[in-house]
């Protein structure tokens, strides 16, 4: 069916794709608030949240809701624009990375190759970098509006924090480039399905891009924009009602992507072992292949949960120590080998 | 100079080998601590479904007593008051009219017995100073309110039930 020569099966297709994606992302980042509490507690020989239906599953809904209806607070003395354009921008920032992700092969419906991936673009590693580097500006906007020399503290720290991680991020990055010699995330799980994983290949490499990726989603050790007992919350110290909320919801999507990301590149994405060798119909291994990638990134998940509860904060010193004294000569020097033994295997 | 107990531990101030300046296996260890906790026995008692129990000298809620033919044993003496450290207690006497013999043991009897549980330290020692065995804690706590008021307890939240008629 052509009409005005649009692909409307296709828009309707990407569409449902995109909601999907976007209810998936949101879905489990309500729940990984459900599981941080649990992880919390189960670390801290407690049970957690058990009140709000069966094993308090109902949790985030009551938190939602509560969230939901809070009075709204703007600080009389606070820019409302930046005020309210700061967690927005967090929030669309977060949702957007998605899009890149490929969430597993092709799909065959009657006689349509539907691909589960939203966008599979050549530079898709560049697109993500380029959104999460904007992903700091809403906790910088809203560390500035909020007219509070804590959050503005706490602006200024995740500002500094974001720039010097994502230089050994990138770092990471470009010697799994000069592996897989492809930006398309689609690409490199599909060379990762024919062979081992590139984990395998750069286990140094995943290493700083696992530390980075602590950083750039504010996580503890390195939660220091957010630091409860020194700036009291920094940047969302002045929110309340869903602009906080938004905010923390930000943050569990940018874990979830990230957490998803690191499977996709690091971990065989959507590959799993033995996947061309079951005998089952495509369909059922595009299916099983986002089962894979789903288990994968939730491990990721519990691995943020679990290091959250185990390592206290850096000072800001040793962050800044490590990211540039440490992180970068590493991933310089993961880089070097990693090009001089790309070169050798060329000649 | 000398150690004030036998417990005091040198600082080990040496300088951070290489190993441990890489703090990754010391993250590790913590990871593993960590973990073993995540599948161990939890501490938690899930309160109102499971109650632990209270040891059997628990001072608890105060009751006002009777005797076995379900007269008030006090006689307002106001001893307890007296030996209450949080003054927590306050009582007005009356005397026994003729009739009433099979409701106050004694000729003397409390008219308003009241006892501030905000006050309250639950020390016990009411019960100690009572010469009439009018007055004693039992095995429960007051429960939540909303308002103050509602923790000042007179004579119908204190005094146990008649064991004669049952109320």
């Amino acid at each position: 069916m052509t009409l005005l020569s649009i692909d409307w099966f296709f828009i309707i297709e990407k569409i449902l794709l995109i909601s999907a994606v976007l209810v998936l992302s949101l879905v489990v980042a309500m729940y990984s608030t459900w599981g941080e509490r649990k992880v919390a507690a189960w670390i801290q020989d407690r049970l957690g949240p058990n009140r709000a239906g069966p094993m308090g599953l109902l949790q985030p809904l009551a938190d939602g809701g509560k969230l939901f209806f809070k009075e709204e607070i703007i600080p009389t003395n606070s820019n409302p624009f930046l005020f309210i354009l700061g967690p927005s921008i967090a929030m669309v920032v977060a949702c957007m990375t998605s899009a890149v992700i490929p969430w597993g092969d092709t799909l065959t419906i009657a006689g349509r190759t539907i691909s589960l991936q939203v966008a599979d673009v050549n530079i898709g590693i560049l697109f993500i970098f380029g959104v999460v580097s904007m992903g700091v500006y809403g906790i910088m906007v809203g560390g500035w509006a909020s007219n509070n020399k804590y959050s503005l503290l706490a602006s200024v720290r995740a500002a500094s924090q974001i720039i010097s991680y994502e230089l050994p991020m990138g770092l990471a990055l470009i010697a799994l480039l000069m592996l897989t010699g492809t930006l398309s995330l689609k690409e490199i799980v599909e060379q990762q399905r024919h062979d081992l994983w590139n984990v395998v290949y750069q286990p140094l490499g995943f290493f700083i891009f696992l530390i980075c990726a602590f950083a750039e989603c504010n996580r503890t050790p390195f939660d220091l924009p957010e630091a409860e007992n020194e700036l009291n919350g920094g940047y969302h110290l002045e929110y309340s009602s869903m602009k906080l909320g938004f905010f923390l919801f930000a943050e569990y999507i940018n874990m979830f992507i990230s957490s998803a990301l690191m499977a996709t590149m690091y971990f065989g994405g959507y590959a799993f072992p033995y996947m061309d060798s079951l005998g089952l119909s495509p369909n059922m291994i595009s299916l099983l292949g986002f089962a894979a990638l789903f288990i994968k990134t939730l491990l990721f998940i519990f691995f943020f949960m679990w290091v959250r509860w185990t390592i206290p904060r850096f000072r800001y010193d040793q962050l800044m120590r490590l990211g540039w004294k440490v992180l970068i000569p590493l991933a310089l020097a993961n880089m070097l080998i990693t090009g001089g033994v790309v070169l050798l295997r060329q000649h | 100079m000398q150690a004030l107990t036998n417990r005091a531990k040198p600082v080990d101030r040496r300088p951070m080998t290489f190993m441990e300046k890489l703090y990754v296996p010391a993250i590790a260890k913590g990871m593993g601590i960590t973990l073993k906790h995540l599948f161990q026995r939890k501490a938690t008692v899930s309160f109102p479904e499971k109650k632990r129990d209270f040891s059997p000298v628990f001072r608890g809620l105060h009751v006002l007593n009777r005797d076995e033919e379900g007269r008030e044993r006090c006689t307002a003496c106001g001893l307890c008051a007296v030996a209450c450290p949080a003054e927590a207690i306050t009582m007005e006497a009356a005397e026994r009219k003729t009739g009433e013999e099979n409701l106050y043991r004694e000729e003397k009897y409390a008219a308003r017995y009241e006892i501030n549980m905000l006050r309250c330290i639950f020390c016990g020692f009411c019960e100690e100073a009572c010469p009439k065995d009018a007055i004693y804690m039992s095995e429960t706590f007051a429960p939540s309110n909303y308002q103050r008021k509602g923790f000042i307890y007179g004579k119908d939240d204190l005094l146990i039930p008649d064991p004669k008629t049952g109320k």
